[in-house]
């Protein structure tokens, strides 16, 4: 098999199996979240709070008081690599049109120049959350086997992405092959990993803005 | 490995080539194929003193645009008189003889030349049934097997040869091979393109002259100094690429300005040939340059990569379907999941005992 | 003498609810929560990150719940959980949490672990693993009234004490009041003056309100132990005692839990809404103000600041309504570098300070409150928490330190403008 046979493996059958999986286990996985249901709250809430839910999924991006102080590898590494992948993510002009190709969506892309600072910054801060995974007492301490391999499967799309982009290590058939494949494992991982907080996270910070909201309090 | 007969030098200064021209196809040569200038002497003298080689060209399964490729020259180039010049002593295309005179031509050739002439081959070989594709009579596979024995090297021109091209697309009915998948104990050299440059071809004679070898080749056959970088790489619109300049149709404002043809499908980044830089016809243009994206014709399976116009990070295979069948089964295990769920948690409440101040403790 | 491992299984099945389910599926591992919970910060150990503390109840989670889990169950590839390890877990779910929500407010992915943790003493509970201290105090609550054992007499007692000292009519068992006055076990102990304070206030105000013979107590060690069975036994007490005199409206008293307990667990514990109203006595407090019927005069002029109380501040929303009425009455008010909604607990809340085996570490968690006073240079706090109180005094002895704590109902009662 070459390369480009490989790629095209990647980009065809690979490429719609990691999504089925992912698609599949999304649903899944939101199925197993809802069907043990919620009890209505009884207590009449302070005060009408509507949207407290949808308030903090947006409010519990920044960190609270004190708490960047406490923890600043973990406020500024977490940042620098969701912003840098996000950044790498949605506005690299190849990744975009991989969105039109299976949504007809699509906006403008940033300069490759920008998307490249992007995945270094994201990829040094891996890194950098690596480092405190290992060091931090904390997070040693509650780190498995998971963590680790999620830490792994977020590293290898971002790094074979760079390398293909800068013709390092392999040719670059070979490289973005290789870079289509690390996503399909992200993919496959995904809806079966703590990487599925990327789906959830929108479902547990409702529910907690929903709880606070209707005791008067702004979570 | 090379007839007696006139030699490459006298054939050009006959054509009145001057002794200027030829050094500076020399020095070109030496250059393309990523030599030191210094060899520049010995390529001239090398070609200078070569007899020209006998060449035997069989053509399988292919278009015959290969050989238009390398033998339609405009105006009379150096190239496209080497390629004139050498010995072809087998060529069903190009051949005044036919039918049986033919065939005693290529036997003559090769009982004369034994071990020394260069093999080249256009086209893919089909395995599937040896009629699918014979000349006089003689299957393509025994034809080659046959005419390999005695070759130097076997030069396999144009990715049907190479590769398989477009007779080896699926589903691939005629179970078309390229010659590397058959002849094993030989040098195979390939010169994949659809059709291929034409001076790659005399740069590889005029290695194949000046060292009495292949030169480097790649991983997939190919020589290095011509398939080295990619199209994507050497293309003049690379930097619009970098600034994210990028035409979304073939008449749009992007597209007149010359910008990246990458949404619309240029496969440049993956193909690895000397298009952006040799060019065609001369020098005059190239595909990109004529505002079309790279199709990647010079690649092992360019056929079956995808759709010709669809970007390169595009999604080639029924990902959409998959998607939705996935979502079908998911909402069908979903439910599955969700009724279990249900059912678990309801018994659990079933199954619960009302909790007393005697039921905080373990029984003792 | 009847809780078995089974039944804790069982429990957390009943409690196991979709928010859990997407927090537990959300975590990171960003261990964030630790820097938020005082029993990390001042012990440094690992152990008391908030998110641990759920371990067992997150692997019932994925091994009941989750299909890669129960495969993985079946499979042999994860461990079902254990009865050892939900004995081992009783310290942390018990001792080295007061419920207080603080990590619920800082998690990045928006886990409400204090939510988790009160549903996992569900099951802990029923499977025998809470502490012994927890299972006196729900026992004598169910048996006398009161998890301190402290009996309608002694209430009357206080109740003439009160009458005596203010000269003021402590109505019991009053039909149509608009306010049933309920207290905690350490106010009628502690602090009766608490009861004086009220009375004098809402007297003053024109209020009519009542104690309840059958239902003084606001406290439910229920709630503290999970065992919401017995949380609806108590809680009902006041429903039925509410309902029977008619009020418009329930005071809980200066107790954070025991807010949460009426104000919010209230209504689905009794799986009704009530027909009546339940509120902190800071809420009737800032509400006469506003319609013009708390007439103060004075101040109390020196340093002091406010502790929040983690359930009226952060799990009740009431922050705003003591900082008008100390912003009134106190114009040295100075605010910890950790106020309101993100206060740092007392270490006592959530039912540890009736556990005696969390005595040493309630100590040790103290440093956190104890530096925020001294960074201050305060000698007085305000709070509006009896527990705290009492948590904070008995802390304040222990460290030696000299600072005074008030009520603010008290504080407000004491400045009354009594003449209008």
């Amino acid at each position: 098999m070459t390369a480009l046979e490989l790629l095209t493996w990647a980009r065809g059958t690979g490429l719609s199996l990691a999504l089925a999986i992912c698609a599949f286990g999304i649903l899944l996985r939101l199925f197993e979240i809802f069907s043990l249901g919620r009890k209505a709250d009884l207590s009449p809430p302070r005060d009408a709070s509507p949207g407290s839910g949808w308030r903090t999924i947006v409010s519990r991006s920044l960190p609270p008081p004190g708490l960047f102080k406490r923890s600043p590898v973990t406020y500024i590494g977490g940042y620098v690599f969701h912003i840098g992948f996000a950044i790498t993510l949605f506005f690299f002009v190849p990744h975009i049109e991989l969105v039109r190709g299976l949504t007809g969506l699509s906006w403008p892309g940033l300069p490759m120049q920008v998307v490249d600072i992007s995945a270094v910054a994201a990829i040094l801060a891996l890194f950098a959350v690596l480092a405190s995974r290992l060091m931090n007492p904390v997070k040693r301490f509650l780190s498995g086997f998971q963590d680790y391999l999620a830490w792994l499967l977020t590293l290898l799309p971002l790094l074979t992405g760079y390398l293909a982009f800068h013709h390092v290590v392999a040719d670059y058939t070979l490289m973005l092959a290789l870079h289509v494949l690390s996503v399909e494992l992200l993919l496959v991982a995904l809806p079966f990993t703590k990487l599925f907080h990327t789906v959830s996270v929108f479902v547990s910070r409702w529910y907690n803005g929903d709880i606070f909201g209707r005791k008067g309090v702004a979570s | 490995m090379a007839i007696d007969g006139p030699t490459i030098a006298e054939v050009l200064r006959q054509q009145g080539i001057s002794r200027r021209g030829f050094l500076k196809f020399c020095a070109t040569t030496a250059s393309l194929m990523a030599l030191p200038p210094s060899m520049v002497p010995a390529i001239a003298a090398a070609l200078q003193h070569a007899r020209r080689p006998s060449v035997i060209w069989l053509s399988f399964q292919e278009c015959t645009g290969c050989t238009e490729s390398l033998t339609r020259s405009h105006s009379p180039s150096i190239e496209g008189l080497i390629l004139e010049q050498i010995s072809l002593d087998y060529h069903h295309t190009l051949q005044a003889a036919s039918g049986t005179a033919a065939e005693a031509a290529r036997e003559a050739a090769m009982r004369e030349n034994a071990g020394k002439y260069l093999l080249v081959v256009d086209g893919s070989i089909p395995l599937g049934n040896a009629g699918f594709s014979t000349i006089a009579g003689i299957s393509n596979l025994d034809m080659l097997k046959e005419t390999a024995a005695g070759a130097a090297a076997v030069i396999a021109v144009g990715t049907c040869a190479a590769y398989g091209g477009i007779p080896a697309a699926q589903p691939n009915p005629t179970g078309a091979v390229p010659v590397s998948a058959i002849i094993k104990d030989k040098p195979v050299l390939n010169v994949p393109g659809c059709p291929p440059i034409p001076v790659v071809i005399t740069g590889v004679l005029a290695h194949f002259l000046t060292f009495g070898s292949l030169p480097e080749l790649d991983a997939l056959g190919r020589p290095k100094a011509f398939y080295g970088e990619s199209i994507h790489d050497r293309c003049y619109r690379r930097p619009f690429y970098d600034q994210g300049k990028f035409a979304e149709t073939f008449d749009d404002e992007g597209a007149r300005k010359g910008w990246c043809l990458f949404k619309l499908g240029c496969k440049g980044p993956v193909t690895y040939n000397a298009c952006a830089t040799t060019k065609w016809n001369q020098g005059v243009s190239f595909p990109i340059q004529s505002g079309h994206g790279c199709i990647g014709c010079s690649e092992p399976g360019f056929w079956d990569a995808g759709p010709f116009y669809k970007a390169l990070s595009m999604p080639i295979g029924p990902a959409k379907a998959a998607i939705g069948a996935a979502a079908v089964a998911g909402l069908a295990a979903g439910a599955a999941v969700a009724l279990r769920n249900r059912s678990a948690k309801k018994s659990a409440q079933a199954a619960h005992q009302k909790v007393t101040i005697d039921d905080l403790e373990k029984s003792k | 003498m009847s809780a078995t491992f089974d039944r804790g299984i069982n429990a957390f099945k009943e409690v196991l609810d979709a928010p859990i389910a997407s927090f537990f599926s959300s975590c990171v591992h960003c261990g964030l929560c630790a820097e938020a919970c005082l029993f990390y910060t001042e012990t440094g150990d690992p152990k008391y990150t908030p998110i641990h503390k759920l371990e067992p109840l997150r692997r019932a989670w994925q091994q009941e719940y989750t299909l890669l889990g129960k495969l993985a169950k079946l499979t042999g590839l994860a461990k079902a959980v254990t009865d050892e390890e939900l004995a081992e877990w009783g310290p942390l779910v018990y001792d080295s949490c007061t419920l207080c929500g603080r990590c619920s407010m800082v998690c990045p992915v928006g886990n409400d672990i204090a939510y988790m943790v009160r549903k996992m003493r569900e099951g802990m509970s029923a499977a025998g693993h809470a502490p012994e201290g927890l299972v006196t105090a729900t026992t004598r609550a169910i048996q006398s009234g009161s998890p301190a054992g402290v009996k309608w007499v002694t209430v009357q007692a206080q109740i003439k004490r009160m009458q005596a000292e203010f000269g003021i009519e402590i109505p019991v068992n009053q039909e149509n009041a608009d306010y049933l006055v309920l207290m905690s076990s350490w106010e009628i102990l502690n602090y009766p003056e608490y009861l004086g304070a009220v009375g004098r206030i809402l007297n003053q105000a024109g209020a009519t309100w009542t104690l309840a013979q059958d239902a003084y107590e606001a406290t439910n060690s229920g709630i503290q132990i999970g065992a919401s069975d017995l949380a609806r036994e108590l809680v009902g007490r006041i429903v039925g005692a509410a309902e029977r005199l008619k009020v418009k409206c329930v005071i809980s008293p200066e107790c954070g839990h025991a807010y949460t307990a009426i104000r919010w667990e209230g209504p689905n514990l009794m799986g009704r809404p009530f027909g009546f109203e339940v509120k902190h006595i800071l809420e009737v407090l800032d509400d006469l103000r506003r319609a013009g019927r708390l007439k103060l005069k004075g101040t109390l002029d020196k340093p002091l600041t406010y502790h929040d109380p983690c359930q009226i501040s952060r799990r009740g929303g009431v922050y705003e309504q003591p900082r008008t009425l100390l912003n009134q009455l106190a114009p040295q008010f100075k605010e910890m570098a950790d106020s309101g909604v993100m206060n740092w607990c007392c270490g006592g809340g959530g039912g540890v300070s009736a556990n005696e085996r969390a005595e040493p570490l309630r100590m040790t968690v103290f440093k956190r409150k104890k530096a925020q006073i001294e960074e201050l240079g305060v000698k007085t706090m305000v709070t509006a928490c009896a527990n705290c109180r009492v948590v904070m005094e008995e802390a304040l002895e222990h460290y030696h330190m000299n600072v005074e704590i008030l009520g603010l109902t008290e504080l407000v009662a004491e400045h009354l403008d009594e003449e209008q």
